[in-house]
């Protein structure tokens, strides 16, 4: 009966993987885009809605390419994972809908507004539209993370006769403390990749010396707003997660940290191989009890470790677990380096001519959607063996009619139209880079029509 | 009986859906012959440009709503239905990115690639819809667990072992492909000015003959198929104010066509859609998947809905999410209203 179950899990994982490359930047550009109209209405100075402007048009082909895989991503709950949806649909249901209710009218409403209304609305009123998709963005990534935290962590449901699950409080849904870490946690990480990629674009323009004016002001915003998001990464939220996973999923903080004996006093690796049949790390490079510390703020604490738990508890690629979590977390920690000297130059007044910053920040630009892929790949590898935690193995979740190769076929047909997607996607974004934000009066518009944007 | 109030309100999305997402999958499906020249196609892309993606919400708004209310007939449907839905998916995704990325590019080769896809993807799309429309009427193979899966074909007959498509789902298909472009084909007339405008008033008067035909042949045949539908009508007489609002439509869109009135047209090819729509719906009441095999597994309101509790809070939200909805429909559609030009900017669309 799951003969299917490896390729809907790389069904889903390859399709949401994906997606999730569009919104954590729409999502990063609409604080920043919101910030440069505040700071044009604020000034009265032109400049800034150009720059506003051109970003905007950034987010424009991002959100296309969001709304388009996004679509699939809703479908599949049905289509691939049936058996869950049928028993978890009473409970997140209710997040689904109220996302599609709420923030994908309110996202794909004002959009059309902010990227064709600016003539038509004045100031105030294109400033409100930039706040309106910010709102909705904000808000739908509310919703889906608190689906998900859902599944991390289930709360405010009953069992009913035939194992349906059913929702006992909509607040406790909502405010479920997973959710809240979670969120807090995963916006920070989507204000790094828009941090980052403004500024990376920014140095690009300094470095090659056009635009610079431009160049100058990405660089100044992205890297203020970035030094705090990344110190919020680590702390609080990066924490704060880290404590949800302590107190409710300790099997996957083990897994994460490679701990494989429970000890009191327990280091934290920083570089080593977790070797499963030897059931240890290899070479392993650690810092003397931090881990306790961390977790329970007492050097002296007992963490535990794998061996703690049955390994059919274990996530079942104990490996991926590990490695996802130490890429998130280091390239965290060279991030804060990074914006840090950063911001600390810009205060210094040297920044815009000491060319390896700049070459620094402009290579940079991969790194958070690297960052942010391995966080997810590290929650929900982490969440094996269970689609809902400690409720429903994922196993039992899927559709039991769908058979693997009609899976593998759909499969197969995404990976071809994404890649597809992609090459428009780079072409698109190149030309945009290369226009730049002053030439942006004489060059076509994206769809939504209406008056022009001037 | 939340249940049944849900089972209306899903309806009623989806009604919202078709006949907002129909009118500009019926301009993609007959752009290449209304619209000939560069100009003329975007101005037919500019016609649906600030409002498709808006309408295309409603799909996601309503499927959302369904998983929320009825779980059991959206697991079951959704995976019953792999093959299509990925289709649809699949279409979705390339016409989408080619209204959106059409006029991004300055060159002849690429709008004419672009034009190609957004046509053919608009036409096969409101074929699919059709079909799965006519899946839902003539009844899946559900087993026991409430589940099924369907080939894309089988044997092309009804029976036990259907696929997607069979000769009444394509009867339908061509029967969607056919209302939706003239919708769209009314939509346009309203829309533009000059040729696009004459193409699309012509077009729509031969397309009425061709939805007139097909509305009886449908309808006569889905009353064979599915007998479920006219003994609701029989037992409920009431229910009769649904084919009569269609039979309104179809009327006022002839009368207002000749009259060469293209809102009222277009508005009573709106009035047509509801109608036909909720007329299936109403005659499928209870039922929302029947069983073709045995009646006893169809999929009811009663037995797929989402627990009592989650059905009532659900209520409060979407009253006022749909406010909210209705207010930045009308702002948007105001903010876009007359006819498109292709003067006003820079943007080529
Ligand atoms: C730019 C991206 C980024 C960066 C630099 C970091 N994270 Fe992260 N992290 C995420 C992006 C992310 C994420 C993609 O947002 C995740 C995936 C799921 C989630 O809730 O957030 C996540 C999850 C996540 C989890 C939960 C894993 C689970 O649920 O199993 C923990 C404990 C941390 N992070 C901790 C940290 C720490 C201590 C960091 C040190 C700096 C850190 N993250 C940097
Ligand atoms: C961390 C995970 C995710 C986040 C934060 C997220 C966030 C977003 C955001 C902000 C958008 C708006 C489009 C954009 O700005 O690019 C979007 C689009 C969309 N997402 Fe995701 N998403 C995530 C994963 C998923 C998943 C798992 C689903 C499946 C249920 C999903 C379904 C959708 C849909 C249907 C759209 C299109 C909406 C539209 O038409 O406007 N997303 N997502
Ligand atoms: C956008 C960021 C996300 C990424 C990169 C991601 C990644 C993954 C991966 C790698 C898997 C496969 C896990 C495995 O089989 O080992 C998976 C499974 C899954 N994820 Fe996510 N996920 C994301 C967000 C979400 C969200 C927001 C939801 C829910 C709303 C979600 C729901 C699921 C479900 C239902 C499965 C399939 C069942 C399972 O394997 O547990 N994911 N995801």
């Amino acid at each position: 009966m799951s003969e299917a179950l490896t390729v809907d899990r790389l069904h889903f994982a390859f399709t949401v993987t994906y997606h999730y490359l569009f919104p954590q930047l729409t999502m990063g550009l609409a604080l920043l885009i919101l910030i440069l109209k505040t700071l044009a209405l604020r000034t009265g100075n032109e400049h800034y809605n150009r720059a506003a402007r051109f970003w905007a048009k950034v987010f424009a082909i991002n959100f296309a390419m969001g709304v388009v895989t996004g679509i699939p991503m809703e479908f599949q709950f049905g289509t691939n994972w049936a058996a869950f949806s049928k028993v978890a649909g009473g409970v997140i249901g209710q997040t689904l809908a109220m996302e599609g209710v709420f923030s994908f009218f309110l996202e794909s409403s004002f959009l059309g507004l902010l990227l064709f209304g600016e003539k038509r609305l004045g100031r105030k009123g294109h400033w409100f539209s930039a706040l309106m998709v910010f709102l909705g963005s904000w808000l739908s990534g509310y919703l889906i993370v608190a689906t998900n935290a859902w599944m991390q962590h289930p709360v405010a449901y009953a069992i009913g006769p035939n194992g349906e699950l059913s929702l006992t409080s909509f607040w406790g849904l909502l405010l479920n403390h997973w959710a809240l870490w979670q969120y807090a946690h995963t916006m920070c990480g989507a204000v790094i990749t828009g941090t980052f990629a403004m500024a990376a674009l920014g140095a690009f323009y300094l470095l090659v010396g056009r635009h610079d004016d431009y160049g100058r002001t990405f660089v100044r915003v992205g890297v203020i707003v970035g030094v705090f998001a990344t110190i919020m990464q680590l702390f609080p939220t990066g924490d704060g997660q880290g404590q949800m996973l302590a107190q409710n999923q300790p099997v996957t903080l083990a897994a994460m940290e490679g701990l494989f004996h429970t000890q009191a006093g327990a280091p934290i690796a920083l570089i080593g191989q977790p070797d499963m049949r030897k059931k240890r790390l290899d070479n392993p490079l650690e810092v003397p009890r931090a881990l306790s510390f961390l977790t329970y703020r007492r050097w002296e604490s007992t963490v535990k470790g794998l061996d703690a738990f049955p390994q059919k508890l274990w996530p079942d690629n104990v490996p991926i677990v590990y490695f996802s979590y130490h890429i998130m977390v280091g390239l965290g920690t060279i991030f804060i380096l990074i914006m840090g000297l950063a911001a600390w130059m810009l205060w210094r007044g040297t920044l815009f001519t000491f060319r390896p910053m700049l070459w620094a920040l402009m290579l940079s630009l991969p790194f958070p959607y690297i960052a942010n892929t391995a966080g997810w790949m590290t929650a929900e590898t982490g969440r094996q063996p269970w689609i809902i935690y400690g409720l429903m193995r994922t196993a039992a979740g899927v559709s039991p009619q769908v058979s693997s190769g009609n899976v593998w076929f759909t499969l197969l047909g995404f990976m071809g139209i994404y890649t597809l997607l992609s090459i428009l996607f780079l072409l698109l974004i190149y030309r945009v880079v290369e226009r730049g934000p002053e030439t942006l009066k004489t060059t076509p518009q994206p769809a939504h029509g209406g008056d022009a944007a001037r | 009986m939340m249940g049944t109030i849900w089972f209306c309100l899903v309806a009623l999305m989806i009604a919202m859906y078709v006949v907002l997402d129909g009118f500009d999958l019926g301009a993609g499906a007959i752009h290449l012959f209304v619209a000939r020249t560069d100009e003329e196609r975007r101005l037919v892309i500019r016609s649906i440009g600030p409002v498709w993606d808006g309408n295309e919400v409603w799909l996601l708004a309503a499927g959302g709503t369904l998983y929320f209310a009825f779980p059991a007939l959206y697991a079951s449907a959704f995976s019953g239905f792999y093959l299509p839905l990925m289709i649809v998916l699949w279409l979705l995704i390339l016409r989408g990115i080619s209204i959106e990325f059409r006029g991004q590019v300055e060159s002849p080769v690429w709008f004419r690639f672009w034009d190609v896809v957004f046509a053919g993807s608009s036409l096969l799309l409101a074929i699919f819809y059709g079909a799965a429309l006519a899946n839902v009427v003539r009844g899946v193979p559900l087993d026991d667990k409430g589940y099924f899966f369907e080939a894309l074909w089988t044997n092309f007959r009804l029976g036990p072992d259907t696929g997607i498509l069979d000769w009444y789902t394509i009867l339908v298909g061509i029967a969607a492909l056919v209302t939706l472009a003239l919708h769209g084909a009314l939509w346009l007339a309203l829309k533009t000015g000059g040729a696009v405008h004459d193409r699309a008033q012509r077009l729509a008067r031969s397309l009425w003959w061709a939805v007139l035909a097909f509305t009886i042949l449908v309808t006569a045949v889905t009353f064979a198929v599915q007998p479920h539908v006219p003994g609701n009508l029989v037992d409920h007489p009431w229910g009769y104010i649904f084919p009569a609002l269609a039979c309104a439509g179809l009327a006022g869109m002839e009368w207002f066509i000749l009259k060469k009135d293209d809102f009222k047209s277009f508005l009573s090819s709106c009035a047509y859609l509801l109608g036909m729509l909720t007329s299936v719906v109403f005659g499928l009441y209870p039922l929302i998947l029947p069983a073709s095999a045995n009646p006893a597994y169809s999929l009811t309101v009663s037995n797929s809905e989402a627990g009592n509790y989650g059905l009532r809070v659900g209520l409060v939200w979407w009253i006022i999410g749909m406010i909210l909805v209705t207010g930045y429909s009308v702002y948007v559609y105001g903010s876009f209203a007359g006819k498109v030009s292709l003067e006003g900017g820079d943007e080529t669309y």
